[in-house]
């Protein structure tokens, strides 16, 4: 490895060659400040567009300021990084910045978690020069099923679109227009909902500002709770609990199931349930499919449709059916758990509470922004009333907390309410990368061999890189298993089935890099790939950590099936359980 | 931002495809493939954008992206009297302004536009090399000279009917 030595701020250090200044000086702990440079290591993505020029640094023997998020290091530079140069230089990018930047910072829904803020408050920025003959951009809102679209707040770091073009390639966002009138926006300035977007929300998790945020159905949820007439439920998605914490200073990681629940129960939901019930029922049913298609390739059938993928990630569905019209048959019919736990919550426990429909109101908190969508959609509803009424957010969740002045750090641990709170630990591992896989294994396995499995860990399956791959000996018979996170990697591993390059027997794919786990309603990483690992260790210690670890053991799963839907795949369960995809590549793009 | 729909004959659809191919499809080469494009159609409506998108494997963002960033390029169709005012030094300084003034009161638009009826579009231009008649506005081809105001509406009754 070739490498040079350079001098930053009195201190030498000795980088790879093409490093930039940037890095060079985090190596020194010398901490240079960035807006729109964005580094998720660990993912491959990296945005460095030069375009904020905050991190701007003197070089010894240039003439201007340059950007050190972009400037590679050369034998024997010499670079200062907080002269009053610099210094000056970076207030007035800043103020130049925020001269059209609408200043309704009390009422934004960034407000304080916000980088331009906080950039704001580390440079001191006390007034902006010239404000008064400064025009505002009035770009209209855009509100979306998921995402709000307030380009006014928009500074063009092109964060959002190396997420959805690079990374996902998705291709919903680009920089359009030029000058005053820049903004980031869908082809031909459509609304989102007119656009490929598959409400990933990657865009939103990396946005510095409050130009891309979530729709915040907590008002909703306030409003449910304070009804008198409303049975309102709670189900809580297995990524929640690894990253809530974060939210109350907790360490990254740090798991909160039981602080969780308690808080729930505080806030006045009259159940307390787990969306890992219907993890566990997912793959029952999910399981049972796989085997029936495995099944039939085993008795010769050639028109099969293998790989089946699995379905639970409603961005990955969206993505699906805008990219993959022609695969619509391919991935498993299963529901997400969202929806499963809905249909189960407003059918088999409604009739247990001597309830209707109507009067349950279901509200999941997911890590994830496309849930709110999908919650939205037609065919998860009955007579106009939906499965799940309203999908907050990880983040939505910490702040019906905080406002209901609920102590997080001490709160005593409670547990989850009977019976659509019992899971295991194969539902809890849903929340990461590799999860549902292993899951579905598990359960698969046992199933199909009649034996007992001699090891829970399939340690082949787990991991963070963006596609793998393993085989999974089934007795005798290998099923060959591909993974996926992030849609950029779904899409490599989808191209490869297709050209006949590779084949599988099933792919798990998840929208969000980590999977659920680096979703897109999580506690901002802020640029920190490290966040994600940290979580994604959480959720295998919970796995670990459980009396039981495979779904069919639930017993609460198992009285389900004997009560009330028969057996996986029964009329009832079809009819309740599980979907049908749609073409949606043909969007009108024309209002 | 509202859209004229057009339809694409099915030879309009191929040339785009002849045109992309000549340069490869190369994503690399969309600026390029544009101005093909555009010195074909005359103008850059939606349909194209998503045609060469598809075969240069981009996303429509990106070349939408594109479009609205060189002010060359343009999603409207030039009306069928396209107007050219001369806004360069020395037409400013003797009151190109205020020429321009007129045609965008008297037609409604503005530059860069197009009438309802498709009969007149407006663009500014830098220097025809008639500096000595300054004022001056072009018509199609031809070239008005020393315009004032009070002749605007002069010049465009040449054309009506």
């Amino acid at each position: 490895m070739e490498t040079v030595k350079l001098t930053i701020d009195n201190k030498v250090v000795e980088v790879e060659k093409g490093a930039t200044i940037y890095k060079a000086a985090k190596k020194l702990g010398i901490d240079i400040p960035v807006l729109c440079y964005m580094d998720l290591h660990d993912l491959g993505v990296e945005n460095k567009p030069a375009g904020c020029r905050i991190c701007v640094v003197e070089v010894e023997g240039r003439r201007n300021l340059a950007p050190s998020c972009s400037t590679d290091c050369t034998a024997g530079m010499v670079v200062k990084t907080h002269t009053p140069r610099v210094i000056n230089a970076r207030r007035t990018v800043m103020e130049l910045i925020l001269s059209d930047h609408p200043k309704d910072c009390l009422i934004c829904p960034k407000s304080g978690r916000c980088d331009l803020q906080d950039m704001a408050v580390k440079l001191g920025i006390r007034e902006i020069p010239g404000q008064e003959f400064a025009e505002m951009s009035t770009y209209r809102k855009d509100t979306s099923p998921a995402i709000i679209r307030d380009m006014d707040k928009c500074i063009m770091c092109r964060r959002c679109e190396t997420m959805c073009n690079d990374f996902q390639t998705v291709g919903a966002l680009s920089g359009v227009n030029r000058g005053f009138m820049s903004c980031v926006a869908p082809a031909f300035e459509q609304n989102l909902d007119k656009s490929p977007c598959t409400y990933c929300g990657q865009c939103v998790a990396v946005c510095p500002t409050g130009a891309l945020t979530e729709v915040d159905h907590t008002p909703k949820v306030i409003r449910a709770l304070a009804d008198p007439k409303k049975t309102v439920i709670v189900q809580t998605a297995p990524a929640v609990r690894a990253a809530l914490g974060e939210e109350f200073g907790l360490k990254p990681g740090t798991l909160v199931t039981g602080k969780m629940t308690a808080a729930l129960r505080q806030l006045g939901f009259d159940y307390i349930f787990d969306t890992d019930f219907a993890a566990d029922l997912t793959i029952m049913e999910e399981g049972t499919e796989m085997l029936g298609r495995l099944g039939k390739l085993l008795a010769g059938d050639k028109d099969v449709k293998l790989p089946i993928l699995t379905s639970c990630c409603p961005g990955w569905v969206n993505f699906f059916e805008n990219n993959y019209p022609d695969m619509l048959d391919v991935p498993s019919t299963a529901k997400s758990p969202q929806q499963m736990f809905g249909a189960i919550a407003k059918s088999y426990f409604a009739e247990k509470l001597g309830k209707t429909r109507e009067e349950l109101v279901v509200v999941s908190v997911m890590p994830c922004l496309a849930k709110k969508y999908e919650c939205q959609r037609d065919e998860f509803k009955t007579n106009g009333n939906p499965e799940v009424d309203f999908s907050i957010s990880t983040r939505e969740l910490a702040h019906l907390i905080k406002e209901s002045n609920i102590n997080f750090g001490d709160i005593e641990e409670e547990d989850f309410d009977r019976p659509l709170g019992e899971s295991t630990g194969a539902a809890v591992i849903f929340g990461t990368t590799g999860g549902v896989i292993e899951a579905a294994v598990r359960t698969a396995y046992e199933i199909q061999t009649g034996k007992k499995l001699e090891r829970l860990d399939f340690t082949e399956l787990r991991g963070l890189d963006g596609i793998r791959a393993a085989t999974i000996d089934f007795n005798g018979l290998p099923v060959k298993i591909g993974i996926a996170h992030g849609l950029g990697n779904a899409r490599k591993l989808l191209d490869s089935v297709r050209a006949g390059e590779a084949s599988f027997h099933a792919i798990e794919i998840m929208a969000c890099p980590g999977g659920c786990i680096g979703g897109g309603g999580q506690p901002l990483h802020h640029g920190n790939a490290a966040i994600i690992k940290a979580r994604h260790e959480a959720i295998y210690r919970e796995d670990a950590g459980k009396p039981i670890r495979k779904s069919h053991e639930n017993p609460y799963i198992i009285k389900l099936y004997e009560e009330f839907l028969g057996k996986p795949m029964s009329d009832k369960a079809h009819h309740l359980l599980h979907t049908a995809y749609f073409d949606r590549s043909k969007k009108d793009i024309f209002i | 931002m509202s859209h004229i729909k057009v339809e694409l004959k099915k030879e309009d659809v191929a040339k785009l495809k002849e045109i992309c191919k000549s340069f490869n499809n190369e994503p690399g080469e969309l600026i390029n493939v544009l101005h093909k494009s555009q010195e074909s159609f005359g103008y850059l409506p939606a349909e194209v954008q998503e045609i060469v998108a598809r075969e240069l494997g981009l996303s429509v963002a990106k070349v939408y992206g594109v479009v609205t960033f060189y002010s060359f390029f343009t999603m409207i169709p030039k009306g069928k009297h396209p107007i050219s005012i001369c806004t360069g030094t020395a037409c400013y300084v003797r009151g190109a302004e205020k020429v321009l003034d007129e045609f965008k009161r008297v037609l409604k638009i503005s530059v860069g536009e197009t009438t309802p009826d498709g009969k007149y579009s407006m663009s500014c231009l830098r220097c025809v090399g008639a500096c000595g008649l300054a004022p001056v506005v072009m018509v199609g081809d031809k070239v008005y000279g020393r315009v004032s105001p009070d002749g605007v509406k002069d010049i465009l009754k040449e054309y009506e009917g």
